[in-house]
């Protein structure tokens, strides 16, 4: 059988595209790609990362084999010059001849420079292809000031590029009087500007430039309000033009402003000639984003394969991250009174703008406005599209329930099985929803995979994640809270069969319960409840350990480490503060408090650890466990040694409670607080445990936290004394340690738990499981067996060889490690 | 195509069991790892290109899926990476360099 022969013009995201969706709809046609580019297609919406690190190859579509491996040939390098449609031939560049019987324009679009005097002058770029950042690139390592010419979301994507480049002083000039004028409105663009400057970008808005002044190259943009700004670099991104040049000189038709003309099918002017993407005409509009291209690729494969598919033009919703700031556009989005109603939020502060369009009836959502935090925007855009009715108070939607039960994540299980969550690849909720029934996809990895959403901008998977979640919830799947794919048990389960088989090593516990070899996720806990249970030093199984609990310091931006000496209670001497200024300055180390009451030393080379605790343990120091899920410290109050308001001696009793528990290995780090008044100055009750003195004892409060969900402690006990008060401790941190899960901090172990505090009190304060005499003995076992890891170091040399970066150049640093000045410190360089 | 050279890493007794360990080659950081549970060796760069850390080599190693797919987790984001291919199994697309490895009388030799 000889194959129809479809000929790709072009070789961009769009045509890449379309070559992976004919190919996975038919093996049945040969497929021929020319691309006027040296290189595969790549992901240009992403272009600005290649100033931020990616490589060429990172931006790649495609693995280097793939057109290979899905019999496509592919011609680099090599535009086609001429389409000669009597004959259905082309001819490319390098002298190609070749008969097609389908040909899909993929041509793309070119930036649009205007005819200004100047833009031929060194210094002046377009923003559109990697060699295209090649250039820039090079020119911007002499150049302290660009502007970008064009506010549009192009425009200051090119913005991020200039900074990224280390150009100091990057302008913005914009023609109309607001940034992205196609998407946002004035107030959102004002909100947007101020966000902007933040960063360094100066925008100047309602500016018309007259000329491009300088010798040979740019020195200045000159305005016709006779003002100027002069600059070592102008990068042009005042908008596209489709490239359709191909298209006029074989006579096909083409737009009065450019783009080839195409019907819902997309077939141009000969029906055997399609156009996709950037360059295709329909309906008088240029379709300027990812998504609607891939749904040009798609309807054009598919109507190849004889499917009836059409284009019906194309929301141009959008939502991106500009510069780290959120910008989304949806529906109608500057629709006014008085044919719609609008609400909008406004806060300055906090750089945010929120602006929804509801029809007069306030039933509707029409469109809207998100600059600054954008999280609502899929939700919003679904309710668009699926004409979802509003509810009573529609400013919920941008502003949260407040006040009475929140409804949060209720929402994506009541959309339409056709609901388009992904619009990059046309992912419906429906889609998602049966991957999860039918294939058992319960990971975004696995989604991506599977169904594609998420893989282009990446927009919609917070909002895939809570469909997977609420897919299963409904479908009554049991999701068990496995470690990890190597176990089929919980943490507690592990933790009683490790314990009733007495094993030691990770590995034994691997071959014993497991399969596989293991990964990051298992590997952690597994080695905190060998620690918890057998109390052996953490750095014989050093490999299983996280790099903090590896290295017993907490790695930071850089590669470099931090120190934290154990500082109890938050007393400290004079003499210890001097060693740990003497340490920190040898050591060149940025010093800052901690707000638990001790010190942190950053910046130290992995290698000068060893001598760093040396000198801090020959002071009297011990380790803080700070890098490990273990007790940090316990916050104090001065209380009643100086305090005139105090009632009893909290430093001492912190200083205690914290050095009977150091070293505790625990599901999640532990803190506790003891106040020595009802004033509470040692905020003991958004800790772990949190101790308060009364006029007659201790109150003892436990499973609090602060951190993203701040939650206060509970009352377990009132008026105890201070044996009493330690004895609960030991119970309910030892229940703690055997029952939580994994990375589970104790106020949302509470929160799961059946029966709440009062059965957690029944269980701590009247023994109703009869097992806390087994609990405090336990513990007991471990505040004995407790050494400082730190010390075991110190004092052996084979344990200390383990801190070097190159194992065959022992004594030197990694020379990647960068420091920037900081007011009289320094900082970590910048990612 | 450029012959494999090989050059001298270390000593197998400087990297640790079930782990890695960074070595210097050429001014090239090369992260080695001793698998010790499946007795293989493998190398790649020390660099995770998500967020240009030199910090391969402190990673856990593990494997993945059905075929256990060896694998390294980055210390700082637990972004994922084979050790066979070097593809990145988070679903970013970045991928790490690999370098075969062998091993001969105690010694870690590194092919470039």
């Amino acid at each position: 059988m000889i194959k129809p022969v479809v000929i790709v013009v072009g070789n961009g995201m769009v045509g890449y595209k379309f070559c992976e969706k004919l190919r996975a709809k038919s093996a049945d046609f040969e497929i021929i790609v020319f691309g006027e580019e040296p290189r595969r297609a790549y992901d240009r919406v992403h272009l600005s990362e290649y100033f931020a690190g990616k490589t060429a190859e990172d931006l790649s579509m495609s693995t280097a084999t793939w057109y290979a491996e899905n019999n496509i040939t592919l011609h680099l390098g090599d535009p086609i010059t001429e389409i000669i449609r009597s004959t259905k031939t082309i001819n490319s560049q390098k002298g190609i001849v070749l008969k097609y019987d389908y040909l899909i324009m993929a041509t793309g679009s070119a930036a649009f420079v205007p005819n200004l005097p100047g833009v031929e002058k060194d210094g002046v770029f377009v923003y559109r292809t990697i060699e295209d950042l090649d250039l820039m690139k090079a020119w911007a390592a002499k150049s302290t000031s660009g502007a970008i010419m064009g506010g549009g979301l192009l425009g200051l994507e090119a913005a991020k590029a200039l900074i990224d480049l280390g150009i100091k002083e990057t302008h913005v000039i914009e023609f109309a009087p607001r940034l992205m004028p196609r998407q946002i409105d004035s107030a959102g663009s004002a909100i947007l500007q101020q966000k902007l400057a933040t960063f360094g970008l100066t925008v100047h808005l309602n500016k018309n430039t007259s000329y491009i002044a300088g010798d040979h190259k740019i020195e200045a943009l000159k305005f016709n309000d006779d003002t100027e700004l002069p600059l070592d670099m102008l990068v042009i991104s005042a908008g596209i033009r489709p490239r359709d040049e191909l298209a006029k000189l074989c006579g096909l038709e083409v737009g009065l402003r450019g783009g080839i003309v195409v019907n819902q099918s997309l077939q141009t002017s000969d029906p055997s000639i399609y156009a996709i993407g950037e360059c295709a005409l329909y309906d008088q509009m240029i379709y300027g984003l990812i998504a609607p291209g891939y749904e040009m690729a798609e309807v054009v494969a598919a109507n190849l394969c004889n499917a009836q598919k059409q284009f019906n033009g194309f929301d141009m919703s959008t939502k991106l991250k500009l510069i780290g700031v959120d910008v989304a556009s949806f529906g109608d989005a500057f629709i006014t009174e008085p044919d719609c109603r609008t609400i909008i939020f406004e806060d300055t502060h906090k750089g945010v703008y929120k602006r929804i369009n509801i029809s007069n009836d306030g039933k509707q959502l029409l469109g809207g406005i998100l600059i600054g935090d954008a999280e609502a925007y899929s939700m919003l855009l679904q309710t668009v599209n699926n004409k979802i009715v509003l509810p009573p108070n529609p400013e919920d939607l941008i502003l949260g329930s407040r006040g009475g039960a929140a409804a949060e994540g209720a929402g994506v299980m009541n959309l339409p099985d056709e609901a388009l969550v992904c619009s990059c690849e046309a992912v419906t909720k429906g889609d998602i929803c049966s991957a999860v029934i039918e294939q058992d996809i319960t990971t975004i990895d696995g989604m991506k995979k599977c169904t594609k959403a998420g893989t282009g901008c990446g927009g919609c998977i917070p909002m895939v994640k809570d469909i997977i979640t609420g897919t299963l919830k409904e479908n009554g799947k049991y999701i068990k809270n496995v470690i990890c794919e190597h176990f089929d048990y919980s943490r507690q389960e592990l933790l009683d069969l490790i314990r009733i088989n007495k094993i030691k090593t990770y590995d034994q516990v691997l071959d014993t319960f497991g399969k596989g070899d293991g990964c990051e996720n298992c590997k952690p806990p597994i080695a905190s409840m060998l620690a918890g249970l057998w109390n052996e030093v953490i750095l014989k199984q050093d490999t299983i350990q996280d790099s903090n609990d590896r290295y017993l310091a907490n790695i930071q931006k850089g590669g470099t480490y931090s120190v934290v000496p154990r500082i109890p209670g938050g007393e400290i001497t004079a003499d210890k503060l001097i060693v740990i200024g003497q340490v920190a300055k040898e050591y060149n180390l940025y010093t800052k408090i901690t707000g638990g009451q001790r010190i942190d030393l950053f910046g130290a080379h992995v290698m000068d650890l060893p001598a760093i605790w040396e000198k801090l343990i020959d002071a009297g120091f011990e380790s803080g466990h700070a890098y490990g899920k273990s007790l940090r410290t316990v916050k104090s109050c001065v209380g009643s040694t100086w305090c005139r308001f105090g009632l009893h001696d909290s430093v001492s009793f912190a200083i205690e409670i914290e050095n009977r528990y150091k070293g505790l290995r625990s599901p999640h780090k532990l803190k506790g607080g003891v106040s020595g008044c009802v004033r509470e100055c040692a905020e003991a009750q958004a800790k772990d445990f949190g101790i308060i003195a009364t006029e007659k004892g201790w109150n003892l409060y436990i499973c609090g936290n602060g951190g993203s969900k701040p939650q206060h402690a509970q009352l377990l006990a009132t008026d105890i004394d201070e044996a009493t008060c330690i004895q609960y401790l030991d119970r309910f941190l030892m229940f703690y340690i055997k029952t939580a899960d994994t990375l589970t901090r104790t106020a949302t172990w509470l929160n799961k738990m059946d029966g709440g505090m009062a059965y957690l009190k029944n269980v701590i304060v009247n023994d109703s499981l009869g097992i806390c005499q087994s609990l405090e003995e336990e513990i007991a076992g471990l505040i004995k067996g407790y050494v400082c890891e730190w010390k075991e170091v110190v004092d052996n040399q084979n344990l200390k060889k383990k801190f070097n970066h190159f194992v065959n150049a022992p004594n030197e640093k990694d020379p990647s490690i960068k420091f920037e000045p900081l007011r009289e410190q320094k900082q970590a360089a910048a990612w | 195509m450029t012959q494999t050279q090989w050059i001298l890493a270390c000593n197998t007794t400087d990297i640790p069991e079930n782990g890695g360990a960074c070595v210097k080659i050429n001014d090239e950081q090369i992260a080695v790892f001793n698998f010790t549970r499946r007795g293989e060796w493998y190398a790649t760069q020390n660099l995770c290109p998500h967020k240009k850390q030199m910090a391969l080599s402190r990673g856990m190693i593990g494997s993945v899926g059905d075929t256990c797919e060896p694998k390294v987790a980055c210390p700082f984001h637990k972004k994922t990476f084979s050790l066979l291919t070097g593809e990145c199994l988070s679903g970013d697309e970045c991928a790490i360099k690999t370098y075969s490895v062998k091993v001969i009388d105690g010694k870690v030799w590194i092919g470039v």
